[in-house]
Order: structure tokens, then C-alpha cells, then sequence
């Protein structure tokens, strides 16, 4: 009976959270390719604003970055509601991994495969879209998977910026009810379910990225 | 006010130098909780390695799946249900060490995983050599695959050390006056946010590269092959 | 005419190892060149820089009397810019050790996919060429393969096919057996001495295969700690060598046939 009353609220949350993740995700792909692949580049003026933002986002917490979002850049004009500033955090956040992941895996393309370019005159740009991605793309999925995963539980941070997520609407709920065991434990196997289910969608993706990468035309 | 100092509101970087010692009181929190949490994420991580990898399955299956079920949900939320729900049960802790204990558990399941990876990597015919050799499982545990398991797992554990570093401004959420909290603190009074947040990400960016940098000092001087063991 | 390469007074350093020292070496058009001699001495490097994959410390390389390294601007010559070497680029190709096949893609496309994008050739004109390549190379029917679907040699061969479909005028082999399990190696080779015969073309080889060199060959040169020690036609090199260090590692490479 309590959980059946209890439940409603926290999957409204839960919804937010699965949002909140992954519109984060992508987004955070988008930034982990473009620092990743930049970070490789010739040109200083792509190589270093790439290895400036990596390690910005990869040495400070994500708290803090959110907060400096969230609370700080409206100081200066740019006032960002809690859900883009939460997404934005997170996938600036993220990506800054990504990228890392995105760069170790180029980097770990066989030399030969690099020289092989060159000596059919590929252009840099053609080598790296036509040769070297669909090649690493593979590589990149499972530690892909992992922080996708790590992206989820990161989300929960987002309830600090009065975003009504998951961890939000569990908080609030406990506030109300005092239930606080029930909420917090059916809060918990929440994220869990979802981390189970992302795990499995990314391997799914991981699967359908390989057989692309080995069979396309 | 905070602890005892004043802020100076004339300028950007009088603000900045005023709030400065605030902020480094915050510090020490941070690292204090880094520190403690490291250590219980170090033991308890053993702890959960050597039951993960026990010979009975009625033993090895339930830490398997605390292990996965510590590492698939938020820290967050683990602190909160340790903050809200320990005292229901009587145990009445300190903020801080709530906030440690949750870091030190999230962070055991991360640690255990690197024991288990370590100690999976020694090959196989080390274990055969030792049981040829007729050496008790203690013996070979000791002498034979610790020592050689060390080696590999020392920079992976590194690794969560800074990554443990950047977790501790969560503890803010149950109260805990860490660097980010003061600063956040400073800011709701002040109404300026972003001297204090920004020094916030500035201090961190400098204790990550700092922590960084000593432990790839260290690993250098590490052993690449077994360690041998009194 | 200008003879197809020519290295003039060319340096090559890795670090504080001297691979070339004011080397010099030139190459007929449609000649064939085999470069001999132990490991180490420099003759991969050689066709490393004609390739572009190295770069040279000192002197110049010419490809049909065109500078390689550096080009003519406004009356001054300049180093190379990205335009110059892809421009001279298009007159080499490269058949590798380690064969090099793009393992993302199927045969075909593995040896359509530069002249397409590349060249910028119609994707049905390239094709038909690259079927016709197959069939010069005999794996016709592994159009729709992928690289790991084939033995060493098939990849080789599908490479070579790959190298000739952008038309060069120079075609390199960087060891194209040495990876190869033995009983691959002949049809390899069967290849490029049929290459050699259909087309037009000024071949640089790398090898160990003394018998196939001295075969195939227009002029062997012996490379010893970065030079050429000693060239001359095959039958000259391989049974009348004139320095004792040739003698000595013919003798090491080919044991029976260094008593001459």
C-alpha cells in the first residue's frame, strides 16, 4: 500500500533521470569526438583548447562544475535553467572522459594503417573519417558503455541544482513521509534497473557498431 | 563572516585573498575525507575481492552482485541512505565520517574489482607451479601471487585516489563543510558566486595534478616484476 | 629524359642514428631495382622517403626531375607544402610489409576506395578497374572477402592490386615477403614479376629473396651501413661480386651459390 503511493512520484523522477542521462550522453559524445580527435590535431590552435577542456573537466569535480554553471555564470549575464545547466554539465563533464577514450583508441590504430593512407594520398581528413574511426569506433564502445554508466549515477548530482530527478523527488518524498527505508531503498534498485538496462543497450549498440565497422559498404 | 574571517567585498581579488583562508580550511576537510575514505575503500575493497573470489559460490554470488549493485548506483544516493537511515538503527555518526564511510564503500567496489583483475592476471601456470610444488594456499597466496599481483594493481588504485578527490564536494550534500561548501556558503551570503566557485575548481584542478603527478613519480619507482615479501 | 628518382647528397637521421649520409641514387625510368643487404642499412628508409613517410635532414629527392621535398615559389624554393607532396605523392605507390589492408573494408573496396576519393574517379569506372586488378593478381572471386578472410599471400596480392590501381609510375616493395609463410611466398612473387611484364613501370624492391632479385631484376644494389656499396646488372652482383663485403653477405644469405 505505502509503496504503491510512494512509487508514482519516484518514477517521475526516474523519468527525468533517464532524460537528464541520456540527452547528456549524446552530447557528451559530441564533445568527447571533438576534443578526442582534436587533441590529435596538427594545429595548435585545435590541439591545445582541446587539451585545456579535458583537463579542466577531468581535474575538477562535477560539482563543482555544475554549481559554476548553475549558480556562478548568471554573475555574468548567462543564467541557465537547472535542466540545461545540468545537462551541460554533465555532458562537458563526461565528454572530457570521452575524449580520452576517443584519443586512445586512434592512437591505438596500427601504424601501418596510417602509412597505408598516406601512401594511397588520403587527405588527413579522409584518413581519419574513412580509415582510422570505423576502425577504432569498436575500441571506443565498452569504455563507452562504462561511463554511459557512470553518466547515470553522476545525474544524481543534478538534484543539487533543484532539478527534480530521481534523487530530487526521493529527497523530497522523505521530507514528506518520514518513509525514509522504502523511498531510499526503491530509490536505489531504481538506479540499479536503469543501470542494468543501459549496460545492456550499450553492449546492443557496441554489437550493431561492430558489425557496421567490419561490414559496411 | 566564517570561521573567524572577514570577507573584503573592494574588489575581485581583495574578495579572492579574504576568502582564501576559508576556503583552505575547507581543504583540509577535503583531503581528510579523501584520505580516510582511500583507506576504508583499500581494506574494505580486500575485503570484498578475496570474498568475491572465495571457492564457495554461496559466498562468492551475493558479493558479486554487492559489488556490481555498490558500483551501479549514485554515491549520492548511497550517502543519503546511510546519512538518513543509520540513525534509525541507533548508530548516530558524525557527518563526516557518514560522508567517509559512503566514499570508502562506493569506492571498495572499484578497489575490489582492481585486487581481483590483479590477481586474475598472474598466469595460470604460476598457480600450477605452486601447486606442484605442494605449497599450502596460504603459502601461495603469500609468496607466489600477492607479490607478483602487485605491481599490477598499485597504478590502477592510484587512479581512484584522484578520482576519489573530486567525489568528496558530494559530502556537502549532508553538511559536510568541505572546500565547495564553503565556498558555496560564501556565495549565498555574499550573493557573488563566482570568486568563490571558480577558486573552488582552481584549488581542485591544482590537488588533482599535484596527486597526479605524485603518483606517476611513484609508479616510475615502482617494481615493474613481483615484489618480493617479507 | 629524367631518370624516374634521383636522391641527391640525401641525410637521414633517426636521433642520433645516421641512416643516410649524402647519399646518392638514381633510378631509371622502367627500370627494376632490387636494394640488397643486412638490416639496418638503410634500404627501407630509402623508400620511406620517396613515399613521404620520412622525412630527410639534408639534400633532395626528385621524382621525373621534380623536387619531392621542396617546391619552387615565386622564384625561391621552399619546403614542401601538404598540396606539393600529395600532387607528387600520386606518382608512387607502396606495397608493404605487412600488407596493410584496410581491415574495415571488403577487398573491393579496399582497392576502390583512393581512387575514388582520391582521384575522384566514378565509382563504376573504378570499380570495373579494380576487377580487372583482381584478376591480374588471380582472386577474381574474393571481391566481397574482407582481409581477414584471406591468407597472407591473398592479402599481399590484394595490396599489390590495391598499389597499381592508383596508376603510379613508381611502384615500391618494402619486403613484400618477409611476413609471408613460406609456401605463400611464390605466388606473391608470381605477381609482381607478371606486373613487371604487363605494365609500364619503374620498380623499387626491397627483399630477401635473392633468386627472385637477381630474376627480376635490371640492377642490384648493395647497401652496407647506409650506402651503396657496390651496384651493377644481377649476373655481375650475384656471381662476380667485386667487394668482399657483398661476398660475405651473399655467402650469408645464400649458401650455396657463394662459391662461384
Amino acid at each position: 500500500m505505502m509503496f504503491a503511493q510512494l512509487l508514482p512520484p519516484l518514477l517521475r523522477g526516474a523519468e527525468i533521470t533517464a532524460q537528464i542521462t541520456l540527452a547528456s550522453t549524446l552530447l557528451g559524445a559530441l564533445f568527447a569526438f571533438a576534443a578526442g580527435i582534436g587533441k590529435l590535431s596538427r594545429h595548435r590552435a585545435l590541439r591545445w583548447p582541446a587539451v585545456g577542456y579535458i583537463e579542466v573537466f577531468r581535474g575538477t569535480s562535477l560539482l563543482v562544475q555544475l554549481f559554476w554553471l548553475f549558480f556562478a555564470l548568471p554573475i555574468i549575464g548567462i543564467s541557465l535553467s537547472p535542466l540545461s545547466a545540468g545537462i551541460l554539465g554533465l555532458s562537458l563533464n563526461i565528454g572530457a572522459y570521452g575524449a580520452e577514450v576517443v584519443r586512445g583508441a586512434l592512437q591505438a590504430t596500427a601504424r601501418g594503417q596510417r602509412e597505408a593512407a598516406r601512401a594511397l594520398n588520403f587527405t588527413p581528413r579522409q584518413t581519419l573519417w574513412r580509415i582510422l574511426l570505423p576502425q577504432a569506433l569498436p575500441e571506443m564502445m565498452p569504455p563507452f558503455g562504462n561511463l554511459a554508466v557512470q553518466n547515470l549515477k553522476d545525474s544524481a548530482l543534478v538534484s543539487l541544482i533543484t532539478l527534480a530527478d530521481l534523487t530530487y523527488q526521493a529527497q523530497n518524498l522523505r521530507n514528506i513521509t518520514l518513509q525514509t527505508v522504502p523511498i531510499l531503498t526503491a530509490t536505489l534498485l531504481l538506479y540499479f534497473a536503469m543501470a542494468l538496462v543501459l549496460t545492456a543497450a550499450m553492449r546492443w549498440l557496441e554489437r550493431r557498431v561492430r558489425y557496421a565497422a567490419g561490414h559496411e559498404r | 563572516m566564517l570561521f573567524g574571517y572577514h570577507w573584503n567585498l573592494t574588489s575581485d581579488w581583495a574578495f579572492a585573498l579574504s576568502i582564501l583562508p576559508m576556503l583552505l580550511k575547507g581543504l583540509v576537510v577535503t583531503v581528510e575525507a579523501t584520505v580516510l575514505g582511500y583507506l576504508l575503500a583499500l581494506t574494505l575493497g580486500l575485503l570484498l575481492a578475496l570474498l568475491r573470489m572465495a571457492p564457495s559460490r554461496l559466498v562468492a554470488w551475493p558479493t558479486a552482485f554487492i559489488i556490481e549493485f555498490l558500483r551501479d548506483t549514485p554515491l549520492l544516493v548511497q550517502l543519503y541512505f546511510l546519512y538518513f537511515v543509520l540513525p534509525l538503527y541507533g548508530i548516530n555518526l558524525p557527518a563526516f565520517l557518514t560522508g567517509t564511510l559512503a566514499l570508502g564503500l562506493q569506492y571498495s567496489a572499484y578497489t575490489s574489482e582492481v585486487y581481483r583483475a590483479g590477481i586474475k592476471a598472474v598466469p595460470k601456470g604460476q598457480w600450477e607451479a605452486a601447486l606442484a610444488l605442494d605449497l599450502t594456499p596460504l603459502r601461495t597466496y603469500r609468496d607466489i601471487i600477492v607479490p607478483q599481483a602487485i605491481p599490477r594493481i598499485l597504478p590502477a588504485l592510484g587512479n581512484y585516489l584522484v578520482s576519489i578527490i573530486k567525489d568528496t564536494p558530494i559530502l556537502s550534500a549532508v553538511t559536510v563543510l568541505e572546500m565547495l561548501d564553503v565556498a558555496k556558503m560564501v556565495g549565498d551570503r555574499t550573493f557573488r558566486y563566482m570568486v568563490p566557485l571558480t577558486m573552488v575548481g582552481v584549488l581542485f584542478l591544482l590537488l588533482t595534478l599535484l596527486t597526479a603527478t605524485a603518483l606517476r613519480r611513484l609508479e616510475r619507482r615502482l617494481p615493474q616484476r613481483g615484489i618480493p615479501l617479507r | 629524359m629524367n631518370p624516374a628518382v634521383r636522391f641527391r647528397q640525401v641525410t637521414k637521421r633517426f636521433g642520433d642514428l645516421t641512416v643516410l649520409e649524402q647519399f646518392d641514387f638514381e633510378v631509371a625510368q622502367g627500370e627494376i631495382v632490387t636494394l640488397i643487404g643486412a638490416s639496418g642499412s638503410g634500404k627501407s628508409t630509402v623508400l620511406r622517403i620517396l613515399m613521404t613517410l620520412e622525412e630527410l635532414q639534408d639534400g633532395e629527392v626528385e621524382i621525373e626531375g621534380e623536387p619531392l621535398w621542396h617546391e619552387r615559389k615565386g622564384g625561391r624554393t621552399v619546403a614542401a607544402s601538404e598540396q606539393h607532396l600529395r600532387r607528387m605523392r600520386k606518382k608512387v605507390g607502396m606495397v608493404f610489409q605487412q600488407f596493410n589492408l584496410f581491415p574495415h573494408m571488403s577487398v573491393l573496396r579496399n582497392i576502390t576506395e583512393a581512387p575514388i576519393h582520391v582521384l575522384q574517379l566514378p565509382r563504376a569506372e573504378a570499380e570495373t578497374r579494380a576487377r580487372e586488378l583482381l584478376r591480374l593478381v588471380g582472386l577474381e572471386e574474393k571481391a566481397d572477402a574482407f582481409p581477414e578472410q584471406l591468407s597472407g599471400g591473398q592479402q599481399q596480392r590484394v595490396a599489390i592490386a590495391r598499389a597499381l590501381a592508383m596508376r603510379p609510375r613508381v611502384l615500391l616493395f618494402d619486403e613484400p615477403t618477409s611476413a609471408l609463410d613460406p609456401e605463400m611466398v611464390g605466388e606473391v612473387l608470381n605477381v609482381i614479376r607478371q606486373v613487371a611484364g604487363e605494365h609500364e613501370l619503374t620498380m623499387i624492391l626491397v627483399t630477401h629473396e635473392m633468386n627472385f632479385a637477381r630474376e627480376i631484376s635490371d640492377r642490384v644494389c648493395f647497401f652496407d651501413q647506409g650506402r651503396i656499396l657496390e651496384q651493377g646488372p644481377p649476373e655481375q652482383i650475384f656471381t662476380a661480386p667485386r667487394e668482399e663485403r657483398t661476398r660475405e653477405f651473399l655467402r650469408t644469405v645464400l649458401p650455396d651459390s657463394g662459391r662461384t
